[in-house]
């Protein structure tokens, strides 16, 4: 009651947790880093394999002979294209085209649905259906889920998976089985890396989390926290809800609220799908008179940065983890805009961020600054505006 | 007649506002008196030690929405004011249930979920809505009310301001902040939720200090009023107070004193004297006189405009609608000196095991039937058999208030009616405690093993003690037709009154109850901005 939930991993993942560096995650308890350092977790999702405990993510189960009109309706892809076994990631938004939050859609079979959400939107969903014959249940407990990323997963899940994953294609899923019990592999991630989720009844977490740790031992298998993950998701350019946008049902005022397109989620909305969605009408007009605010990819460049340092006598210095601290874009001596999440990118050895530019700052190749403190001093770092993602692997869809 | 009782500004009354008048008066430099009827200080807002070593905050037991530019202006930290937090609501249910809200917003979404996923999600969405519109209102809450009929310049900017604001508004938060001016908290809360314990305890809030039930309308307003308290994040002044209320009223008094505030207990204002149709001082009962360039009163509106002054300084319409202003005293307080914490069947503990729920609220409010059956009962002039029940345990909050390992408890009690059938006597008083206890023993069976000694104040009591007519815990029910420019009347809601150098600023003054201290900051303002 009183206390915060642990998930069915607990008992394993409090046992590694060196640093009882807990984080809230809907009610969770989750692992902030297993180690006291998030070096050798950030290279298990880069270099072998991360396991990483998700399952406080909220899933819904949607199922019925309306399952898949309402997640197209509420949702802003074209879920009547989507294929039994198919993933789709999107945003849902308000009637005003402003995201309400993110997750992925998974088509079990031709009327059950799965959808995971950061937030509840299980009224939202119930709003949206009315006179549709359709079931929502939330299953965040009853669903066990574990993130497997990096370049070694494959091999690990082809020693103990019944079926081998090697013809599971990218944001595509596969019912399978572990020790005989029952899973589904999905082949997402938060980590722009090669990587799975797998989903589980949650009665059988602890057998399935040792299957993959002794699977994985000679592959370097990791358990990660999400402080790691948080950095290889801003590699992935990927964004979180709360952190790099505002839910628009949380938001006190209109400027907190975030479009998908704002978001640099076009790719997402498909206008050419048939029928009404939520959403449409605004998405349309902001499609048709272009988007004010973009989210890209920031980096910083290095040599400003040592210049900007070596005023003080220092090396640069930065944090070795994900900053989720607002911090403003200059051009010039006027504002544009603000990052949202930066990191230390240990893989590409540079210090990169999420921003929010306005128009028509986000264009790729703009020369910005961003704001950093040296030494307690305000100092603006040169920074340019790069496509994301910002790494991409060539097996992360191979 | 000596210098000594020659001042700048005479306060009638030592409740919470009356001091927080005095001491803005002296900080801009005034000569300042505060008049008291009782031995202490606080009006409503007192802490004492009815039973040796247990302390009841006798009244008010909640600090809602103390200005924290009050508590700036005054340093009212440096003068021992220490607000500690009240995060949970524990409402036990009649089948041996409990639903549980704190102030963690994952886990109180988990603990609904168990009663209803769609409530779970609904609070959330509910509790946005309502603090996107107290958010809407706050401004007008520092302002003073314009009078929508006059043409006066003040008048006419504050007006603008009022529109300023309604344009800012969404249409979306408009609709709902006209839904909430008309509904009952009933129809409102039927809208969100399902689960009964939720409903009821959120009703129980649009009832509080009304003589309305939960399915009368007007009531939603009184829910967004007690939302105010909840919108200012980190900088909240929602909580219980060091030494219970008194601890308020003690910190206002020291700051009060340190400026310079001469404090005079035992002193009952027989009449304010007017000369030429001016205030010019006070005389007391005891046969002294005082004088003064401005007489201010922190008493009930009442006692303000029909006891203290001669009613042929008043206009007869003013006079008419102070005689119809409501002040139907609805409810009571039952304190309790506990030998140990009464073990609730849905929360058992063992002794230093205590659940956070025990540092919190404890709502009895099972349902709206359950409150407007307990309406029902005083509708006809009787106590509630059922009543609804807003408990603390101050000693769990503050371990100073009881002797070591013993508590107290605090029961607001609702209903319990000012013109109760037959009058109040110590009969009923003991029928009122009776109500309050076997209500609790429905939930919590070893109370009665608990009780070492016990206080029971109805409204009558209210107002023979803290001096409110009415006994109305607002000196004046909030309801749409007694708030903001039309409270206490229209045309005289600028804490000025139509006679000149007498002001008003206590609750049955805008923006009205509730240990707010606005009322006597604002009118200490308009005092020093009329100059003297």
């Amino acid at each position: 009651m009183i206390e915060l939930r642990t998930t069915p991993f607990h008992e394993r993942t409090s046992a590694l947790c060196q640093p009882q560096n807990w984080r809230k995650w809907a009610g969770y308890f989750a692992a902030g880093s297993y180690e006291h350092t998030l070096d050798r977790e950030y290279w298990a999702i880069r270099n072998s394999a991360a396991l990483i405990d998700v399952s406080p993510l909220i899933k819904y189960v949607i199922k019925g002979k309306d399952a898949a009109a309402l997640l197209h309706r509420v949702t802003t892809r074209d879920i009547y294209k989507m294929k039994v076994g198919q993933v789709a990631y999107t945003g849902w938004c308000d009637e005003e085209g402003k995201m309400i939050d993110d997750g992925t859609v998974s088509r079990l079979d031709e009327t059950t649905f799965r959808l995971t959400a950061a937030e509840p939107n299980l009224r939202w969903l119930s709003m949206n259906a009315v006179g549709m014959e359709v079931e929502i249940t939330e299953v965040t407990d009853d669903i066990a889920a574990l993130s497997f990323q990096g370049p070694n997963t494959r091999k690990v899940l082809n020693k103990i998976t019944k079926k081998s994953v090697d013809e599971l294609k990218y944001f595509r899923l596969m019912k399978n089985k572990i020790n005989e019990m029952e899973i589904t592999v999905s082949r997402t991630g938060y980590t722009g890396d090669l990587g799975y989720e797998i989903w589980m009844d949650a009665k059988d977490a602890l057998n399935i989390w040792d299957a993959l740790m002794n699977a994985g031992a000679d592959y370097g298998i990791t358990p990660v926290g999400i402080l790691a993950l948080d950095m290889t998701r801003v590699e992935a350019g990927l964004f979180m809800l709360d952190v790099d946008y505002t839910s628009a049902s949380h938001a006190w005022i209109e400027s907190q609220k975030s479009s998908p397109f704002e978001l640099g989620l076009d790719w997402t909305v498909n206008l050419d799908k048939q029928g009404y969605f939520v959403g449409r009408r605004a998405l349309e007009k902001e499609k048709r008179e272009g988007s004010v605010w973009k989210m890209v990819g920031l980096e910083v460049d290095w040599v400003g940065m040592e210049k900007i340092f070596k005023q003080v006598g220092l090396p640069p210095q930065i944090p070795g983890m994900a900053v989720r601290g607002s911090l403003p874009i200059f051009v010039g001596n006027v504002q544009v805009g603000y990052a949202s999440t930066s990191t230390w990118s240990p893989v590409l050895k540079k210090y990169i961020a999420l921003a929010h530019l306005q128009k028509p700052y986000f264009e790729v190749g703009t020369d910005v600054r961003m704001e950093i403190t040296v030494e307690h001093h305000r100092q603006h770092a040169p920074a340019k505006v790069v496509k994301l993602p910002f790494y991409e692997p060539e097996w992360k869809k191979r | 007649m000596t210098s000594s009782n020659q001042y700048d500004a005479i306060i009638i009354g030592g409740g919470h506002n009356g001091l927080v008048a005095a001491a803005y008066l002296a900080r801009a430099g005034k000569k300042v008196v505060v008049l008291e009827r009782r031995h202490i200080v606080g009006g409503a807002a007192v802490t004492e030690e009815i039973f040796p070593g247990y302390k009841f905050t006798e009244f008010s037991y909640v600090v809602s929405l103390l200005r924290p530019e009050i508590i700036r202006d005054l340093e009212l930290p440096k003068h021992g004011l220490k607000i500690l937090p009240l995060p949970s609501t524990f409402t036990p249910t009649e089948n041996g249930d409990y639903l549980a809200a704190w102030d963690d917003h994952d886990l109180t979404r988990r603990e609904i979920y168990r009663h209803s996923p769609k409530d779970a999600e609904a609070y959330d969405e509910y509790a946005r809505v309502m603090a996107r519109a107290a958010k809407a209102i706050k401004p007008i809450i520092n302002l003073i009310p314009p009078d929508p009929t006059s043409l006066s310049m003040r008048d006419m900017l504050g007006l603008l301001k009022v529109g300023q604001f309604a344009a800012s508004l969404s249409e979306k938060e408009l609709y709902a902040i006209a839904k909430l001016a008309t509904q009952s908290s009933a129809d409102l809360l039927e809208e969100w939720f399902e689960t009964d314990a939720l409903k009821g305890t959120k009703a129980a809030s649009g009832i509080i200090g009304t003589f309305l039930g939960p399915r009368s309308p007007g009531t939603a307003y009184v829910l967004l009023h007690h939302y105010m308290g909840e919108i200012d994040g980190a900088f909240r002044a929602w909580g219980f107070a060091k030494n219970g209320s008194g601890g308020v009223s003690g910190s206002i008094l020291n700051a009060a004193q340190a400026l310079g505030v001469e404090i005079r207990v035992n002193a009952s204002v027989k009449q304010v004297i007017v000369k030429n149709g001016h205030a010019v001082g006070v005389a007391l009962e005891n046969g002294d006189e005082l004088q003064s360039k401005v007489v201010m009163s922190a008493a009930d509106p009442k006692r303000t405009f029909l006891q203290f002054v001669e009613g042929k300084h008043f206009p007869d319409e003013f006079v008419t609608s102070i005689q119809n202003f409501r002040t139907r005293g609805s409810s009571g307080k039952v304190n309790i000196a506990l030998s140990e914490l009464p073990n609730f069947t849905a929360l058992p503990f063992e002794k230093g095991h205590e659940s956070v729920l025990h540092r919190g609220a404890v709502s009895i409010s099972p349902s709206i039937d359950y409150i407007e059956r307990a309406y029902d009962d005083a509708k006809y002039g009787q106590i509630s058999k059922r009543p609804y029940l807003d408990m603390i345990f101050p000693s769990m909050i503050d371990p100073d208030m009881a002797p070591p390992g013993q508590h107290v408890m605090s029961c607001f009690v609702q209903y319990a009616p000012y013109d109760l059938e037959g009058g109040w006597n110590d009969e009923k008083r003991n029928e009122l405690g009776e109500a309050v206890i076997s209500t609790i023993e429905q939930y919590a069976p070893n109370i009665r093993k608990c009780i070492v000694g016990m206080q029971v104040i109805s409204p009558k009591d209210i107002e023979a003690i803290a001096g409110i007519t009415g006994g109305n815990i607002f000196h004046g029910e909030l309801l749409l037709h007694q708030i903001f420019f039309l409270r206490p009347t229209p045309q005289w809601a600028d804490f000025r009154t139509p006679l000149k150098g007498y002001y008003f600023g206590a609750a049955g003054a805008h923006p009205g109850g509730g240990v707010m201290g606005a009322a006597g900051m604002l009118a200490a303002k308009e005092i020093l901005k009329d100059g003297m």
